[in-house]
C-alpha cells in the first residue's frame, strides 16, 4: 500500500470514528447549532430595525437580515471550530490516542479524522443556519455559479480554521484551556464587517477590522450572495485561507508528532 | 539449511533516557526470547512504563540501541508497530464506542477487510468473554472488562510481541486471575509478551525471566525461582516502642530502621532457631520489643536484599499478594 492510499484509508476509518462521536454526543452538536440562529434571531429581531436604517438607506430589519447572514455564517464557522479545539483536547486525554501512535497507521489519520469530521459537521451547520436566515427574511440574488463559489468560499474557510482550531486543540493539555485559546476566534466577526460597516468604527478599530482575516471573506460572500461589490476582496480571502490552513496544518503536524511526555 | 541464530524478541542494550536532569533509566540490557513470558518488576516510578513507552515506539531514546521483533526502534518505528500490541496501564479504549465497535475500529486500522474484520472480532469477543460489553460503549464497563477489551483490541493485528503495562493493577482478584488465564493462553500460541507489574506474585504466576528495576537501572534479574533464593522465607518485623529502642535494636543487628513506623524489618526465613537467635542478640543488647511478625517474601523483600534498603514505597503502594 502506497503511503497515500493508506493514509486516505486511515482517514476515513478516523473519520467514521468522529461522526460516531458526534452522533453519540449530539446534544453539543445542537448546542454548537442554536448559538448562530440564536446570534441571529437577536441582530435582525432585537437590534435590526434600528441597524438596518443605519445601513445608509431606510431599509430597516429587511436590509439589515440581508447584510448580517454572512456575518452570522461565519460566526457559524468559528463557533463550530472551538467545538474542534475542545474535541480534540479532550481526545488528547484519552488513552486510545496513545494507542494509534503504537499503530502502523499513517500518522496525521488522528488529525485529519478530526479535520475531515469538523468540516462536515460545519457546512451541515451553515445549511441549516442559511434556511433559518432565508426563513427570517433574507433574500439573495445568486445565480447557480454564484452559491457554488459561496460555497467554495466557506468550505475553504473552514477547512483553514478547523486546520488551526486542531492546533489549538493540540497546544494545550486541558479542555478549558482549549476553549479559552480559540474563544478570540468566535469574535472575529464581530470585530470585522459582520455586523455593521467597518467605516463606522473608531479608526483603530477599523483599522484592524478592515486588515483582519475574516472581514474580506464575509465581504466577498456578500458580493456573491447579494451582488454587492467584491473588489479584492475574494483574492486576499482565498489567500487568508490558504496562509492559515498552511500554518495550522504545519502546527498541529509538529505538535502531534511531539515528545508529549517531556 | 542454514544454522542462523534466532534474533530475539526483544533484544536492548544499553538504553538510557533522561528528563532534563533527571535521568530514568540508567542503562538497560534486556535479552528476551521469542515466545516467553519477560516481567519487569519494580516499584512505582522505577521507569517501568517508560521501559514499555521506548520499546513500543511512543517515545525514543536517549541512547542505547533497542530492537523489536528484529526492527530497530528509532529507524523502523512502523515495522516494530506492525508486529507489536500495547496494552497500556490507562485503558487505550474509545469511551464513545461500544466494545464491537472498538474492535472494528482496529480491524480498518489493520487494514483487514470488511468480512475478515468480523470474523477476527466476533473471534476476540468469543476468546476473551466479552458478550456483555459488544454493545454497551465503554464508559460503562467495569475495570476488568476494560482490560479485556483494551487487550483484544490489541490482538487485532495478531501482534508477535504483546506489551502487556501493569495489565492488573487496580483489578479485584477474579479479574486478574482471568487475565492471567489469558495471558498463559496467548504465550502457549507462541506469542512474546513483556509484563511489568509491581506485583512479585503476578510476575512469579506468569514469568519465564523477571527482571527487577529501581530507578531506571535493573538491579536484578533471573526465573522466579533465581530470585526467590535473594529472599529466603522472607523477614521478621520488630515494632518498637519508641526511637530509643529501635536505634538499639537496629545497632544491635546492623539493619537500617524505618523511623516513620518505628519497625525493623530483618530478613530471614522465620525459622524457629533463627527467630530465637534473633530474640537473643536483641535480649543481650537490653532491647524490649514491642511486637514481633512473620512477613512472606514480597517485593520489598526483594528490595531489601537486592539494593540493601527498603524501596520509597513501603508496603502501602507496593505489595505482593
Amino acid at each position: 500500500m502506497t503511503a497515500i492510499t493508506l493514509a486516505v484509508r486511515d482517514s476515513t476509518t478516523m473519520l467514521r470514528r468522529q461522526l460516531r462521536h458526534m452522533s453519540r454526543a449530539w446534544s453539543v452538536t445542537l448546542m454548537l447549532l442554536a448559538v448562530p440562529i440564536v446570534l441571529l434571531l437577536l441582530f435582525v429581531y432585537v437590534l435590526g430595525g434600528t441597524l438596518g436604517d443605519g445601513l445608509g438607506g431606510s431599509g430597516g430589519r429587511g436590509a439589515y437580515v440581508d447584510y448580517v447572514t454572512p456575518g452570522i455564517l461565519l460566526v457559524t464557522i468559528t463557533g463550530t471550530v472551538q467545538g474542534t479545539a475542545i474535541s480534540v483536547a479532550l481526545d488528547m486525554t484519552q488513552g486510545i490516542i496513545a494507542r494509534f501512535r503504537t499503530m502502523a497507521i499513517a500518522r496525521v489519520s488522528v488529525l485529519t479524522g478530526h479535520v475531515l469530521g469538523s468540516v462536515l459537521h460545519t457546512l451541515l451547520s451553515l445549511a441549516a443556519v442559511l434556511g433559518v436566515a432565508v426563513l427570517v427574511g433574507f433574500r439573495p440574488d445568486a445565480t447557480a455559479v454564484e452559491w457554488l463559489a459561496a460555497a467554495g468560499v466557506l468550505t475553504a474557510t473552514t477547512f483553514a480554521l478547523v486546520w488551526l482550531a486542531v492546533a489549538m486543540g493540540l497546544v494545550t493539555t486541558n479542555v478549558a484551556a482549549a476553549s479559552n485559546l480559540s474563544m478570540p476566534l468566535t469574535l472575529l466577526p464581530l470585530f470585522g464587517s459582520g455586523f455593521v460597516p467597518t467605516d463606522s468604527m473608531p479608526t483603530v478599530l477599523r483599522w484592524f477590522a478592515e486588515h483582519q482575516p475574516v472581514t474580506p471573506i464575509m465581504e466577498t460572500l456578500r458580493g456573491l450572495l447579494l451582488g454587492t461589490p467584491i473588489g479584492d476582496s475574494a483574492v486576499i480571502a482565498l489567500a487568508w485561507c490558504a496562509v492559515i490552513a498552511l500554518a495550522g496544518y504545519a502546527w498541529a503536524k509538529r505538535l502531534y508528532n511531539r515528545d508529549r511526555t517531556r | 539449511m542454514t544454522n542462523l541464530p534466532i534474533e530475539p524478541a526483544i533484544a536492548v542494550t544499553g538504553l538510557r533516557r533522561w528528563y532534563g536532569r533527571h535521568v530514568v533509566l540508567d542503562g538497560i540490557d534486556l535479552h528476551v526470547p521469542e515466545g516467553t513470558i519477560f516481567s519487569l518488576l519494580g516499584p512505582n516510578g522505577a521507569g517501568k512504563t517508560t521501559v514499555v513507552q521506548i520499546l513500543s515506539t511512543l517515545i525514543r531514546a536517549d541512547a542505547g540501541q533497542v530492537r523489536v521483533c528484529g526492527h530497530d526502534v528509532a529507524r523502523a518505528p512502523d515495522r516494530v508497530r506492525a508486529a507489536i500490541g500495547v496494552t497500556g496501564q490507562f485503558s487505550a479504549v474509545d469511551d464513545y464506542l461500544t466494545g464491537e465497535e472498538n474492535l472494528l475500529l482496529m480491524a480498518d486500522l489493520n487494514h483487514l477487510g470488511k468480512a475478515e474484520g468480523r470474523r477476527r472480532t466476533a473471534e476476540l469477543v468469543e476468546r476473551l468473554g466479552l458478550g456483555d460489553a459488544a454493545k454497551k460503549p465503554g464508559a460503562l464497563y467495569s475495570g476488568g472488562t476494560r482490560r479485556r477489551l483494551d487487550l483484544a483490541m490489541g490482538l487485532m493485528g495478531d501482534p508477535r510481541v504483546i506489551f502487556l503495562d501493569e495489565p492488573t493493577t487496580g483489578l479485584d482478584p477474579r479479574s486478574r486471575r482471568d487475565l492471567w488465564r489469558i495471558v498463559r493462553d496467548l504465550a502457549a500460541g507462541g506469542v512474546t509478551i513483556f509484563l511489568t507489574t509491581q506485583y512479585l506474585e503476578e510476575a512469579d504466576q506468569l514469568a519465564d525471566r523477571i527482571a527487577l528495576l529501581d530507578r531506571g537501572r535493573l538491579v536484578a534479574e533471573g526465573t522466579p525461582a533465581e530470585l526467590k533464593r535473594l529472599v529466603p522465607g522472607g523477614h521478621v518485623e520488630l515494632r518498637f516502642a519508641d526511637d530509643r529502642a529501635l536505634t538499639a535494636a537496629a545497632a544491635a543487628l546492623d539493619v537500617v530502621p524505618d523511623r516513620a513506623e518505628l519497625v525493623l524489618r530483618v530478613p530471614g526465613d522465620g525459622g524457629v532457631r533463627s527467630l530465637k537467635a534473633l530474640l537473643d542478640r536483641l535480649d543481650a543488647a537490653s532491647v524490649e520489643v514491642d511486637g514481633l511478625a512473620l512477613r512472606t517474601p514480597d517485593l520489598d523483600d526483594v528490595f531489601f536484599a537486592v539494593t540493601g534498603q527498603a524501596s520509597d514505597q513501603t508496603s502501602g503502594e507496593v505489595t505482593a499478594r
